[in-house]
């Protein structure tokens, strides 16, 4: 196992968050999160990146310890992560947002760049290469100098993708990737997705809620619900899973009752 | 004097000097809470309250006299006119900047709390204004303990503005508001609450209780100058931050207890009188370092 | 429901860019036309020459109280810049930044003439100072909400101060007097002219310094936390490690400020740092533009200049200036340095 969590829970002020949650991402997998909402998805996200501290148990990444590591800390470790609602730097062209995320993998300081020594600046080389590079892959070479909130939203998705690709990660987490994109940008995403896994060996854990996405790209699909996994298998069983369709129907019956 | 003795009167001291902030620290909380804004003019809002209540007292002395009857209507005129002085500042400066990046609005109510100082420069020419009045120095004595008329009042005074703020918000309908306010400003404005109002009138309240601390410490200490309220100004904040920033409970404690760490704290050996300014901010830096939500305080939402 | 209507709106198809999006828009008014003039290296070198060549003659063409007036804007423009790094490329407010400034003059001071250092050797005692003073302030209070760290500073900035007041080794309210003045290779500096030359040295480094951390990866690092510091953990940038490189090389520049500020009066005072110190090298950033460089310099020289021009209005220079700050925040928060895009 690539990511490995053991008997996770997490609660906020009480409210338990996610119970006892036992998962696993195997390297070189495309695997999706799915469950309604308010399942915990993202919270587990949270928890897996660092931005949250689970109450009990283990996260590993590639036998490495997780827990207690800060945000930062884990990205260097090799976890990348998108957010459900982009979040690039505004007022920053896109190649300098992509550029964020070579900072983990370079060291040059302050007196480096004040003296501008040639480790330096072979370093800001390769720094704008592998952002490049980055771009290049999600098709937006050529765009690196606009603002990155002047693109369109499709294309902001991908510089937010590039950006952690540039982190060169073990482990991709995207987050409701799909929200807001057209088909024919969703059809693109899941061809991106795929590129990701096969050209750059990049472990994908995806949570969707466009489910006719998530049976066409992911190998493997788990369930949460209530913040416990409910079932996990390749996408033709879980569709066919009682538990899952179940838990999905009582979502709608709340939603009709509003 | 024993040391029984002098621990009283330091006790006394202490709650004097606590009266102080905790009036001025209630105004930092409230409008923090209302609008998550730390308002830097709020220590010259203090002393243009000062400045007021003297101004007050040459109006109203010539028929009601320089004792505590009439500081105690130049300080409502003080309450009244600091207050709107509020209000306008909060139209004027804060209200248009509430959608700016955070540090905008910091520097914002600086160059405010730089305004109202250096209007007072000009006006003042950097002089101490004498602050005259016709109270007494007559008190009891209790054993060796002194206690003057005077701190009486104030302290006393000091309560009844402290209660009457309870009441209102813990009663009254604008009251509740404001803690629904502090709460959720959007869900507010789609229960029909008048959120400006609500923040206007939490401006006025706070300014208000800044102008009665400062008429009070005029009338007290006898002189009054531009720069006074810098000093209490951090103190109060100090104040409302031991309390928990947000808690108006908290923000009374927090006065009471940085007014008695100071007045003992100064008689500690080895920490001189001369020290007590630095003793204050390093009690500031500690308590936001290590319990930044103070005594009563609520904590936010627990991140790494 | 949102997340479906891209699909059956048909606008949204279109690409939301033309052609045109990719080249640079033509220049508009007169800034914008200067900064496309100045575009290219060559000229931009050409520039800087000018500029550098205009420092040199100036005190040869002008009186003695001009070069000591603007000895004193170039001092500020280096404690403008290193204040600039904290505010305008981390975001942080810092009032207090007047106490790295008194951090580096009470070293030069107490070293040279308390214990008769050679104040070369003095100076990294100095940075080191500034350097562990910017780790002990900004260390515990750079993780808390921005409001509290402006108070914390300010808080610091009055404690180096009374604490300066207060010890003996410092002099006490008087401070220090008869500060040595330094000598390099045999040259003694001490005319006003000489010190006019060692500030225009400082300011250039000063500019070059910034220049260069702006454009680096550590420069990008403060505008990335300052924007989301969410999306900047993320990407694997410590943010409290960034923030405090911002404050200790802020801090770096201040003392530097400070120990040739020392030698250069020869006399120090608790009353040169206090906060009106702090608040006016604040006013000359935001006047000028915070995280502008150019905007920087400009406002430094407003700030030192204006008042000599504002002589006769007295106490009411100081207002004006408040009420300056308080238009350019509810106006102009972007500082009087026009932008570069549009």
């Amino acid at each position: 196992m690539l990511l490995q969590l053991k008997q996770v829970s997490l609660s906020f002020a009480g409210n338990t968050v996610l119970h006892d949650v036992d998962f696993g991402v195997e390297p070189g997998r495309i695997h999706s999160l799915i469950g309604p909402n308010g399942a915990g998805k993202t919270s587990m996200f949270n928890v897996i990146t660092g931005f949250y501290r689970p109450q009990q148990g283990e996260i590993t990444l590639d036998g490495e310890p997780i827990v207690k590591r800060k945000p930062h800390a884990v990205t260097r470790l090799g976890i990348a992560r998108t957010f459900q609602n982009v979040r690039l730097f505004r007022e920053m062209s896109v190649l300098e947002n992509v550029m964020a995320g070579q900072h983990c993998r370079t060291r040059s300081g302050a007196l480096a760049a004040i003296l501008r020594l040639p480790s330096q600046r072979a370093e800001e080389r390769r720094i704008l290469e592998t952002s490049l590079e980055c771009l290049d892959f999600v098709g937006l070479l050529g765009h690196q100098d606009r603002l990155a909130t002047n693109l369109a939203y499709g294309h902001q998705r991908r510089v937010e993708i590039a950006r952690a690709l540039a982190t060169q990660p073990k482990l991709l987490l995207l987050d409701e990737p799909a929200a807001g994109l057209n088909s024919g940008e969703k059809q693109a995403l899941i061809e991106l997705i795929r590129r990701i896994r096969d050209e750059r060996g990049v472990a994908v854990l995806l949570i969707e809620h466009d489910m006719s996405l998530v049976m066409n790209v992911s190998e493997r699909i788990s369930v949460l619900d209530h913040g416990s996994l409910i079932t996990e298998g390749d996408p033709h069983t879980v569709q066919n899973d009682p538990k899952v369709i179940e838990a999905y129907l009582g979502q709608d019956d709340e939603e009709l009752a509003l | 004097m024993t040391w029984y003795d002098s621990f009283l009167q330091q006790l006394v001291d202490g709650l004097v000097l606590g009266s102080f902030y905790a009036l001025v620290a209630l105004g930092y909380t409230m409008v923090f809470g209302v609008i998550k804004l730390l308002n830097f003019a709020h220590g010259d809002l203090y002393m243009t309250g000062a400045f007021a209540g003297f101004g007050g007292l040459s109006l109203v002395s010539g028929f009601l006299g320089a004792g505590w009857i009439g500081i105690f209507v130049a300080m409502l005129l003080a309450m009244i006119a600091v207050g709107c002085l509020g209000v306008v500042i909060e139209r004027v400066a804060y209200h248009p900047m509430l959608g700016a990046p955070r540090l905008s609005i910091l520097i914002t109510a600086l160059a405010v709390s730089l305004v109202l100082q250096n209007a007072a420069l000009a006006l003042t020419g950097g002089q101490y204004t004498a602050f005259s009045t016709d109270l007494g120095l007559g008190g009891f004595n209790l054993g060796n303990l002194f206690l003057s008329h005077n701190q009486i009042v104030l302290v006393a005074t000091a309560a009844v503005l402290m209660i009457a703020l309870e009441l209102f918000v813990s009663r009254t309908l604008y009251g509740r508001a404001m803690r629904a306010v502090s709460i959720d400003k959007d869900m507010c404005r789609m229960m029909g609450i008048n959120v400006s109002a609500v923040i206007a009138v939490t401006f006025f309240i706070g300014s208000g209780l800044a102008a009665a601390a400062g008429t009070m410490a005029g009338a007290y200490y006898g002189s009054i100058w531009y720069f006074m309220g810098f000093l209490i100004g951090l103190k109060a904040f100090t104040a409302a931050v031991i309390g928990g920033i947000g808690s108006i409970t908290g923000a009374m404690l927090g006065g009471l207890i940085l007014g008695l760490l100071e007045s003992f704290g100064t008689h500690i050996p080895f920490i001189g009188s001369e020290w007590k300014d630095v003793f204050t901010f390093s009690i500031l830096i500690l308590v936001l370092v290590f319990k930044p939500t103070g005594l009563l305080g609520k904590s936010e939402v627990e991140r790494m | 429901m949102d997340r479906h209507s891209p699909s059956t709106t048909p606008d949204t198809h279109k690409p939301d860019f033309h052609e045109s999006d990719f080249h640079e828009p033509r220049p508009r008014n007169l800034f914008q036309r200067l900064y496309a003039a100045f575009e290219s290296p060559g000229r931009r070198r050409a520039l800087h020459l000018a500029i550098i060549a205009i420092l040199i003659v100036t005190p040869w063409i002008s009186s003695q109280y001009t070069t000591v007036i603007l000895t004193n804007a170039l001092l500020y423009v280096v404690l403008c810049l290193g204040l600039n790094i904290v505010v305008g490329y981390a975001g942080l407010l810092d009032l207090g930044y007047a106490a790295f400034f008194a951090v580096g003059a009470y070293t030069i001071g107490i070293l040279t003439q308390q214990f008769g250092v050679n104040f070369w050797a003095a100076i990294p005692f100095a940075l080191l100072a500034a350097a562990l003073a910017g780790v002990i302030i900004g260390g515990p209070t750079l993780r808390l909400r921005s409001d509290y760290l402006a108070i914390v500073t300010l808080g610091f900035g009055e404690i180096v101060r009374f604490t300066a007041r207060n010890l003996e080794i410092t002099g006490g309210a008087s401070g220090l007097s008869h500060i040595p003045e330094p000598s390099l290779f045999g040259w003694h500096i001490d005319s006003s002219i000489d010190f006019y030359y060692v500030f225009v040295v400082l300011a250039v480094l000063a500019y070059i310094a910034s220049q260069r951390l702006f454009d680096s990866r550590l420069g990008r690092a403060w505008l990335y936390v300052r924007h989301d510091e969410d999306a900047a953990e993320a990407m694997g940038i410590n943010r409290v490690a960034t923030k405090l490189a911002a404050y200790v090389i802020g801090a770096i520049f201040g003392a530097i400020g400070g120990i040739f500020f020392s030698v250069n009066l020869g006399a120090i005072s608790p009353e040169s740092f206090s906060f009106q110190q702090s608040v006016l090298i604040l006013l000359a950033v935001v006047l000028g533009g915070m995280g502008k460089i150019p905007g920087v310099i400009l406002g430094a020289f407003i700030v030192v200049l204006g008042p000599e021009l504002l002589r006769d209005f007295g106490t009411l220079r100081l207002l004006i200036f408040a009420v300056l700050l308080l238009l350019i925040m509810l106006f102009r928060p972007s500082g009087i340095w026009p932008e570069k895009r549009s």
